[in-house]
């Protein structure tokens, strides 16, 4: 039962007995075939390779996939989320913002959108200008504004400085960017590389702003490492995760020597910095990178999150992405190789945003309206091409496959499923769902933890056998039925009691009303036997044929063991050592192994693999 | 606890809090801290706060009289007469670290008894420690065989762990060493079963590491978690360095081992070490956690703790001294419980659905363990307890703990009965650090605190919505049935 052909990016064929064909997913499924013919095998392969490369974007799967939808509801489940309305939503335009059009026709930066919010003091002069001093054109523009102090995040790509180059429109915009929050003197120019590769960027003509030939700026610092880094941190995080029944030392060493968890610190730490920048001190910040698109988009869309508590709903999580992400020209083509291309392109980068949001869904439990689900399908789309949002590399090329007109949306689909998506600890009174979110910020490495729903998320027996969460909103969900029921059954009590003083019409009534209390005691009493809950824990997982070969024999072979047990003492290392090969894991790294009665027992995991 | 200088006082808690008290003075700063010195370091049992303890509550239930093996044994009958109480260790003359009343086969005599204690390390000869109803298995533990380099046997100790197993079926020994450190036990009198002398048992050896090592390993634990210079990588290779959680996995594993022998195989499990006061003990008590769902209720997991731990002997007083911060080497110093319980957490973790108790419950009995106004951790087993007549002179936890003031703290409230075996994942991805007592007083917990008070509201609100509605039910029901009388009149 395989998914989309698309999301399989690895394939490594070895030959032994049979053929084996393993196929990593982009969602960190991991699937192992056995062919037994070389030679299918191979056309197997072959084929597969064809179709998880495919060089044409009408090959992707969005464009054949019909959800039967009428044309109608396609174009409403696109307009579920406009960014004019979220800009509207910030206060924006007002007396200091407005929309400009200086990139109607993607005339000065084409991987921008058509409409960008920008001060009003900048002049379509000031933008041409600082856009020629920008790397890919793309100059200053406005990404958050906090309409209670007027701070805002702008982004931008690092400048075209090299060793001494100015530009006067450039240094214009960044004081016009500091005029539009009057309260403050200064802004905060954040650039998220380490020094060294921002140095290194100026030998080619490019570079970061200079503090001596900007007035009022305050240049910062934050070494987020580049694409090339992540991905072979992720690489290496995998590899851990793939190992065949590894030691605690194994796997926390290699976690350490990914260095996965650190990246995703840098990520938040200098998200703390701008929303703290913006909410405490009120000053506004420029972000930028090198092209300002990957670590750009990281930091800023951490910071709006943390700063805005409307970004922690589902429907506000769904605008951030599509403002900071596919409006600003995140490259999702190329970091997530949906058409054949150049591998070193290719980076988790929206994944270790979307790990940022985990880590701080651990931190603050009540502070999302979505739950895990929520993030681990939206990363599953990302990748699947299943919806056209994240085709493409930019607004322009997706306008120009119109693929509003052919294929359908990620977040009307999300959005009618949205009762599988909530969080059951989410009020929208709570404390944690108002203002800024502070999260610990200095030595506090042990908040940020593995996230094995995740990375492991296809290995169901590594994870709790019961969800706290799936619990939590079958309690609610008979709550909602309990807050009904109450209801009729008060209106009814009060019919009866009039209808005990009008006799008349009592008997037809009666027969009714047995119908309907009958039917709902037996829905209720349904919610609330343990049975149902266990459904509720059905997640477990579908068995592959190899998981079930194992755990038949490891039982098997313990019998084997049980007849000869030599009193000898050679046979007992052996055993000694066979035993040692304890696992909770099969070979295939498929988790622990569901038993057959599942329905009658928990999964069990084979502690004695002889 | 442990004092610094220079008007500032250091204290460092057995619970892992470290208080800093700054005190102007000099010469008042060293007087409270050689009497705080003094105080924390008592040399007499009998000077502890237990004994001068005087509850400030109403005692509804002596806890000392709680978890009587009489009950214990009430409740195995009603199911097997397969098994006897002895009482041949009344006055702690056989085995000086077992309670007077044990549990062993009907078929063997207590003079039988006396024999097979000559043969175990410590007198410990194999006793009951679980009967598994589903069919009928049974777990014991004991402490190693005295078998010598020299292969000694002992025919009744043969006959006693025989008498266990159907015809025809066989039984599983864990050692919780491995096969090496067994055999290296031979040469001090020591050592393991002999397949020729027990033909019908197979023999796993599951290394648990022993006291000392569990000690050092607690120790860079907690030195890694109040460290706050260290950057990421720092974090992940000093928890790695500690080992603390491999600890944890070889603990869990050995106990699901057991588990699964005794459920999935069918077959009889004898458990020992080396002397069976301490890994063997968390091996039988996780195994039961595992299999039987008696043992994840709050009156089952004390019933559990006085059984598998207090009764049988695991020395407390000597295991549970000094905590974490003691730069005095204590030789027998371990915390052996404490992996018990993190054990138990993991699986709580894994299964927050099926314990009635919560983590504060487990970190209430952590800190008792260590340093308690009762008197139920004190001694190292019933001997001492006894002796120092405990039960008459100071009061039980169980007592403070089971009144429902108490209780309602440390109730679940996402608990429901779960009759199944539940079998956690060892899979190091799904261990993970208690940080519930180990990073309690360096993590912010306010955020934490509150999820799991919006978890109570919701599950309270469900209930008194149940409630009206079963109320609003049953007035309907009266009065519809009024109806049709008068209907009927």
């Amino acid at each position: 039962v395989l998914h989309s052909q698309i999301s399989s990016i690895e394939k490594q064929a070895t030959t032994a007995t049979g053929c084996p064909l393993l196929i990593r997913c982009k969602n960190f499924q991991v699937i192992q075939l056995v062919i037994p013919q070389e030679r299918d095998c191979h056309d197997v392969y072959i084929s597969l390779i064809r179709l998880a490369r495919p060089v044409k974007y009408e090959e992707l799967y969005c464009f054949s996939f019909n959800p039967k939808l009428d044309k109608e509801e396609r174009e409403q489940g696109w307009k579920l989320v406009d960014l004019n309305e979220e800009y509207n939503r910030m206060g924006i335009p007002n007396n200091y913002w407005q929309i400009s059009d200086v990139n109607r026709d993607y005339g000065v930066c084409d991987s921008y959108p058509t409409e960008v919010y920008v001060p009003k003091s900048a002049t379509a002069h000031i933008i041409v200008g600082s856009s020629k001093f920008r790397s890919r054109r793309r100059f200053p523009a406005l990404s958050y504004y906090c309409k209670d102090n007027n701070a805002s995040i702008c982004r931008s790509s690092q400048p075209l400085s090299g060793f001494s180059a100015r530009c006067l429109e450039d240094e214009q915009m960044l004081q016009a960017i500091r005029k539009a929050n009057p309260g403050s003197d200064f802004i905060y120019v954040v650039d998220t590389r380490p020094k060294l590769n921002a140095m290194a960027n100026r030998a080619a003509g490019k570079g970061y702003e200079n503090e001596d030939n900007y007035s009022n700026i305050k240049f910062q610092f934050i070494g987020i490492e580049n694409i090339h880094v992540m991905r072979n941190s992720l690489q290496k995080m995998l590899e851990v995760c793939e190992l065949k029944s590894p030691s605690m030392s194994d796997f926390l060493w290699g976690l350490e020597n990914s260095g996965w968890l650190k990246h995703i610190k840098a990520i938040m730490d200098a998200g703390i910095f701008i929303a703290k920048a913006v909410a405490e001190e009120g000053v506004s910040v420029l972000v930028h990178c090198s092209d300002g698109w990957d670590r750009t988009a990281q930091v800023c869309s951490v910071a709006s999150l943390l700063l805005d508590p409307y970004y922690r709903t589902m429907k506000g999580f769904m605008v951030l992405i599509e403002k900071d992400w596919v409006s600003f020209g995140h490259k999702f083509n190329h970091r997530y190789g949906n058409l054949d291309g150049d591998p070193k392109e290719i980076s988790p980068v929206i994944d270790q945003f979307i790990e940022c949001v985990w880590q701080l869904m651990e931190q603050f439990p009540c502070a999302f309206e979505f739950n895990e689900r929520f993030l681990i399908h939206i990363q599953h789309h990302i990748y699947s091409c299943q919806f056209g949002n994240f085709l493409c590399n930019s607004q322009k090329e997706r306008r120009e496959l119109k693929i509003q007109e052919r294929t359908y949306s990620l977040w009307a689909h999300l959005w009618k499923n949205r009762c599988d998506y909530l969080n059951p600890l989410y009020r929208s009174d709570h404390s944690q769902t108002q203002g800024t979110l502070h999260p610990q910020m200095a030595p506090c490495n042990f908040l940020y933890k593995f996230w094995s729903g995740m990375y492991n998320r296809f290995e169901k027996g590594l994870h709790p056998r019961q969800s706290v969460t799936d619990y939590l909103m079958a309690v609610k969900e008979e709550t909602q039925q309990l807050e009904e029921e109450l209801e009729v059954l008060g209106e009814r009590l009060a019919n009866l009691q009039k209808s005990q003083l009008n006799d008349n019409k009592v008997k037809s009534k009666q027969q009714d009303r047995s119908k309907q209390l009958g039917l709902s005691t037996s829905n209720n009493s349904l919610a609330n036997t343990p049975q149902e809950y266990s459904n509720d824990l059905k997640s477990f997982p579908s068995r592959s044929p190899s998981q079930g070969d194992e755990e038949d024999s490891a039982l098997i072979l313990t019998q084997d063991n049980l007849k000869s047990s030599d009193p000898d003492l050679s046979a007992n290392s052996d055993q000694e050592s066979g035993v040692e090969d304890l696992s909770c894991r099969s070979p295939s790294g498929g988790g622990c192994l569901p038993s057959e009665d599942s329905g009658k027992d928990s999964d069990e995991a084979v502690f004695l693999a002889v | 606890r442990f004092v610094g200088s220079l008007g500032t006082i250091i204290i460092k808690c057995k619970d892992l809090r470290i208080i800093q008290l700054d005190i102007p003075g000099m010469e008042e700063c060293l007087n409270i801290a050689s009497s705080i010195e003094a105080l924390s370091t008592l040399d007499s049992v009998t000077l502890m706060y237990p004994f001068f303890y005087r509850p400030m509550f109403e005692i509804v239930e002596d806890g000392w009289r709680s978890f009587l093996p009489d009950q214990e044994f009430e409740l195995l009958s009603s199911v097997t007469d397969e098994w006897r109480l002895s009482c041949i260790n009344k006055e702690f003359s056989v085995c000086p670290s077992y309670p007077p009343v044990v549990i062993v086969p009907k078929s063997i005599d207590d003079e039988a008894l006396r024999k097979i204690a000559m043969f175990r390390h410590g007198s410990r000869f194999p006793v009951l420690s679980y009967y598994h109803k589903k069919n009928g298995m049974v777990m014991m533990r004991s402490s190693q065989p005295l078998t010598g380099t020299n292969g000694r046997r002992c025919k009744e100790d043969e006959k006693l762990i025989n008498a266990t197993l159907r015809p025809g079926k066989r039984g599983y020994i864990i050692d919780t060493r491995s096969l090496n450190i067994a055999q290296q036990a031979r040469a001090k009198g020591g050592g393991f079963e002999q397949e020729a002398h027990y033909p019908q048992w197979r023999r796993i050896h599951k290394c648990i590491e022993r006291f000392n090592i569990l000690q050092e390993s607690l120790i860079k634990l907690v030195e890694a978690c109040n460290d706050q210079s260290h950057n990421m990588d720092r974090w992940l290779s000093k928890l790695e360095a500690s080992n603390w959680l491999t600890h944890i996995k070889e603990i869990l594993t050995a106990a699901c081992l057991a588990a699964q022998c005794i459920d999935r195989e069918g077959a009889s499990v004898l458990v020992h070490g080396t002397e069976g006061t301490d890994s063997t003990l968390q091996v039988t008590s996780l195994a039961q956690i595992i299999l039987d769902p008696r043992c994840r209720t709050i009156h089952g997991f004390e019933s559990l703790v006085v059984r598998e731990w207090l009764q049988a002997g695991h020395p407390f007083q000597q295991r549970c001294a000094q905590s974490a911060y003691s730069n005095s080497k204590q030789k027998w110093e371990a915390p052996v419980f404490l992996l018990f319980l993190d054990c138990v957490w993991q699986i709580l973790r894994q299964f927050p659905c099926s314990f009635e108790f919560n983590e504060q419950f487990l970190i209430m009995l952590f800190e008792h363990a260590y340093a308690s106004q009762f008197g139920t951790f004190l001694g190292n087993n019933e001997n001492e307890r006894s002796k120092l007549k405990l039960p008459q002179k100071t009061m039980s936890l169980w007592s403070w703990v089971n009144r429902s003031e108490e209780l309602s703290k440390f109730q679940n409230p996402l608990f429901e009965a779960n009759s199944l075996v539940i079998w956690p994942s060892v899979a190091p991805q799904s261990l993970q650090l208690w940080e519930g007592v180990f990073l309690r007083w360096n993590r912010p917990s306010k955020f934490l605190d509150e999820a799991h008070e919006e978890m109570i509201n919701i599950i309270k609100y469900n209930k008194e919505l149940q409630a009206k509605v079963n109320a609003l039910r049953r007035q309907l029901a009266e009065m519809e049935t009024d109806d049709r009388m008068q209907e009927n009149l």
